[in-house]
């Protein structure tokens, strides 16, 4: 049984990991060829950072996925509150579905409304499609990134329950002090995850952003998926590799830092 | 605490200013023009290459003309280049005819051309202001451009033609007979791929046939589809862009493809050869085109007439890969000495259908013409599509899902059945406690 465990254990990580171990391994082959290995080189990061169309979606991307992580976090967090302090049951659950729906979506169906939508409102306001295409690109990540914060900001503040902020309104705390100095510090760990699934979900979109997207501002994915005529060049690799690297990082530094916290709670507790 | 309070607006508003600097232009008018082109399709500074977008912002907006005025003054504002990429001409097509952005150059392929044409989706072009068209080579002119016959609406950027890619140390000399008749070959089963679009994979067969390939007879068509379920059972794969990987690595032997690809593939695995099969072959040119949608056709002129000229024409052509219709190109020492004498041969040939008939009959039978235009393009996916699924493993696929499907569907009537005997069993225990209490 202890065998078989581990067996499944290894397969599990071996088809999560393997793929992009894969991917690393031949970002630095020196050749073009995703075949065979033959030999180490750094030339396709080097190309990366000579080619200028990469570095502009790049940026596009990060732009976007900033903001409408930033934006759909302060929108998801208020909402989240809203939707705890409300009395009716039914209207509850209700506008909980209706947050839920760009989720549960397909992003074919969001991506097509969203481009209809923008089309008429720029038809109607008399603009180009181009000078609202960036507001338009990040009003429909910022929808859809929503209901991920809200999912993981509720949860916390269920948990957290009306106790605290009480006490912190009795003490004399206005209602918006109450939130910011008692609530939002308690639930900060649910914010801030809702804020990095907003960020991802926004940096690795493909449809949504193919069908909103104006004719001034393409993201990555679409750079990367437009390569399909030809043949991703292993520069694209390369970038991947430096995106997993980044992220890794990230994820062992929040993991040290909450390690570091428990560990603290724990002794604080002794 | 009171400092870190004060932080935040302040950051916020730093964050404002930064994002309005970054919306707004500087001291003179800047305008964009939007090109939108194939993926790794124009050279962008990497392998030490010329960046061709920024080349011509630069040139646009700083150098002097031959009337003593840069280009930025004649027209009154400063361009800057919005450059985005499609990956096929279905994608082009839908995201301009959506509404959502529009484009000032694209470079759609020639069945494409034909069919934008048809629609009133181009604009003509402006040949006072594209002087450098004079470089483009007189095959590409005229009425044998069956795309464009009046030659108003493109210049060409990118041509070339398809053929088959062989592995020398996996198929036998003496069955290169330069005809498509190879990809039918027995002996090589499942060793043979086949273009997964319909448009390339018909045409190898009515080639072989000798049948026209746009031909709009319901006879025909049938025909060549009799023809390649004939080829089905060969077929390793039907595939796009994975064909670099499975002829490289030799899991493959034989495949039909673009000649500037196998230059690709042959600088990595030196065992592959190439030929034009006899029987003809399709030749696709990508040309520059404007959209009726542009805000600055006279600029998208501008920007068509930089790319032609030598040192951005040659860079492009250098990483594209692909053959070039400029002269200037053609003729330059270091992009020959660059792609090498085999390829400039191969790139450069007159597939032999070209050799025996006159230029202009090629391009009117031999090449693809568009299938909307024809009015044959549902009739052609519905063909490819019963090509694609009369297969056992199809049934296979099936059969699994309706087993999973009513495997799923029985054990939820199960559960719900079980739940309701169990409560039907609660309600009548309480009622009989009930009574009992009574």
């Amino acid at each position: 049984m202890k065998h078989l465990s581990r067996a499944y254990l290894i397969l599990i990580f071996g088809i999560l990991y393997i793929p992009i171990l894969t991917l690393i391994l031949f970002s630095f082959n020196s050749s073009n060829s995703t075949a065979s290995f033959t030999g180490f080189s750094l030339e396709w990061y080097a190309e990366l950072f000579a080619s200028a169309e990469t570095f502009i979606a790049l940026r596009n991307s990060l732009i976007l996925a900033v903001l409408s992580a930033l934006i759909s976090t302060v929108i998801g967090t208020a909402a989240a509150e809203g939707i705890y302090k409300m009395r009716s049951k039914f209207m509850k659950s209700a506008v909980n579905s209706v947050t839920n729906i760009p989720m549960m979506n397909p992003d074919i169906v969001t991506g097509m409304s969203m481009m209809l939508f923008f089309v008429a409102v720029a038809a109607i306001i008399g603009l180009e499609y181009e000078s609202i295409g960036f507001t338009a690109m990040l009003i429909s990540h910022t929808t859809f990134c929503l209901p991920y914060v809200i999912l993981s900001v509720l949860p916390r503040i269920n948990e957290l329950g009306d106790s605290l902020s009480e006490a912190a309104l009795d003490l004399g705390c206005t209602p918006i002090q109450a939130f910011f100095k008692v609530k939002l510090p308690n639930i900060m760990p649910g914010v801030l995850s809702g804020m990095i699934m907003a960020f991802t979900m926004s940096l690795d979109d493909f449809v949504i952003s193919y069908f909103v997207g104006s004719s001034n501002f393409q993201t990555l994915p679409l750079l990367i998926y437009s390569m399909t005529k030809k043949k991703v060049t292993p520069d694209m690799y390369a970038l991947s590799t430096l995106i997993i690297v980044t992220v890794f990082v990230l994820l062992v530094l929040s993991n040290i830092k909450s390690g570091k916290k428990l560990d603290a709670k724990k002794k604080g507790g002794k | 605490m009171k400092v870190k309070k004060r932080l935040f607006p302040i950051l916020l508003l730093l964050l404002l200013t930064v994002l309005t600097l970054a919306s707004c232009g500087e001291k003179a008018p800047k305008m964009t023009i939007n090109v939108y082109n194939w993926g790794e399709y124009i050279s962008d500074g990497s392998y030490g290459e010329l960046d061709t977008n920024k080349a011509f912002e630069e040139y646009f907006n700083t150098k002097i003309q031959s009337d003593g005025k840069t280009l930025a003054e004649k027209y009154g504002f400063e361009i800057e280049v919005s450059y985005s990429t499609y990956a096929t001409n279905e994608d082009m097509y839908s995201k301009l005819t959506s509404g959502a952005g529009s484009y000032d150059v694209v470079v759609p392929s020639d069945y494409m051309i034909e069919q934008m044409i048809d629609a009133e989706m181009l604009l003509p072009l402006d040949f006072g202001i594209i002087k450098n068209y004079s470089y483009i080579s007189e095959d590409f002119k005229g009425e044998s451009v069956y795309y464009d016959p009046e030659n108003l609406y493109s210049v060409p950027y990118t041509y070339g033609m398809t053929g088959i890619i062989y592995n020398t140390a996996l198929v036998d000399e003496e069955d290169i007979d330069g005809s498509w008749s190879l990809l039918w070959n027995e002996k090589y089963k499942g060793k043979i791929l086949q273009f997964n679009n319909p448009r390339d994979a018909f045409g190898s067969a009515m080639y072989l046939l000798g049948i026209n390939v746009n031909s709009t007879s319901d006879a025909d068509w049938q025909t060549a589809l009799a023809k390649l379920s004939e080829q089905k059972p060969l077929v390793q794969a039907y595939v796009n862009d994975e064909i670099f990987n499975k002829m490289t690595t030799a899991s493959a032997a034989i495949a039909p493809y673009f000649a500037g690809d196998f230059v690709t593939m042959a600088e990595q695995n030196e065992d592959l050869a190439f030929y034009y099969p006899k029987e003809g072959v399709n030749y696709f040119v990508d040309a520059f085109c404007i959209p009726k949608s542009s805000k600055h056709p006279d600029v998208a002129c501008e920007y068509i007439n930089f790319m032609l000229s030598e040192e951005p024409a040659v860079a492009n052509a250098k990483y594209v890969g692909y053959a070039s219709p400029n002269e200037l190109v053609k003729n330059n020492a270091d992009y020959i000495d660059y792609m090498g004498e085999d390829a400039m041969a191969i790139l450069y040939d007159t597939p032999p259908s070209v050799v025996n008939e006159s230029y202009d009959k090629s391009f009117g039978t031999a090449c693809y013409r568009s299938l909307e235009v024809l009015g044959i393009q549902d009739k052609v996916n519905t063909l490819w599509e019963s090509l694609k699924t009369e297969n056992a493993t199809e049934l296979w696929i099936h059969v699994t899902c309706i087993v999973i499907v009513g495997g799923v569907l029985a054990l939820g009537i199960y559960t719900v059945y079980i739940k309701k005997k169990r409560s039907r069993h609660y309600r009548l225990r309480d009622r009989e406690q009930k009574s009992l209490k009574k």
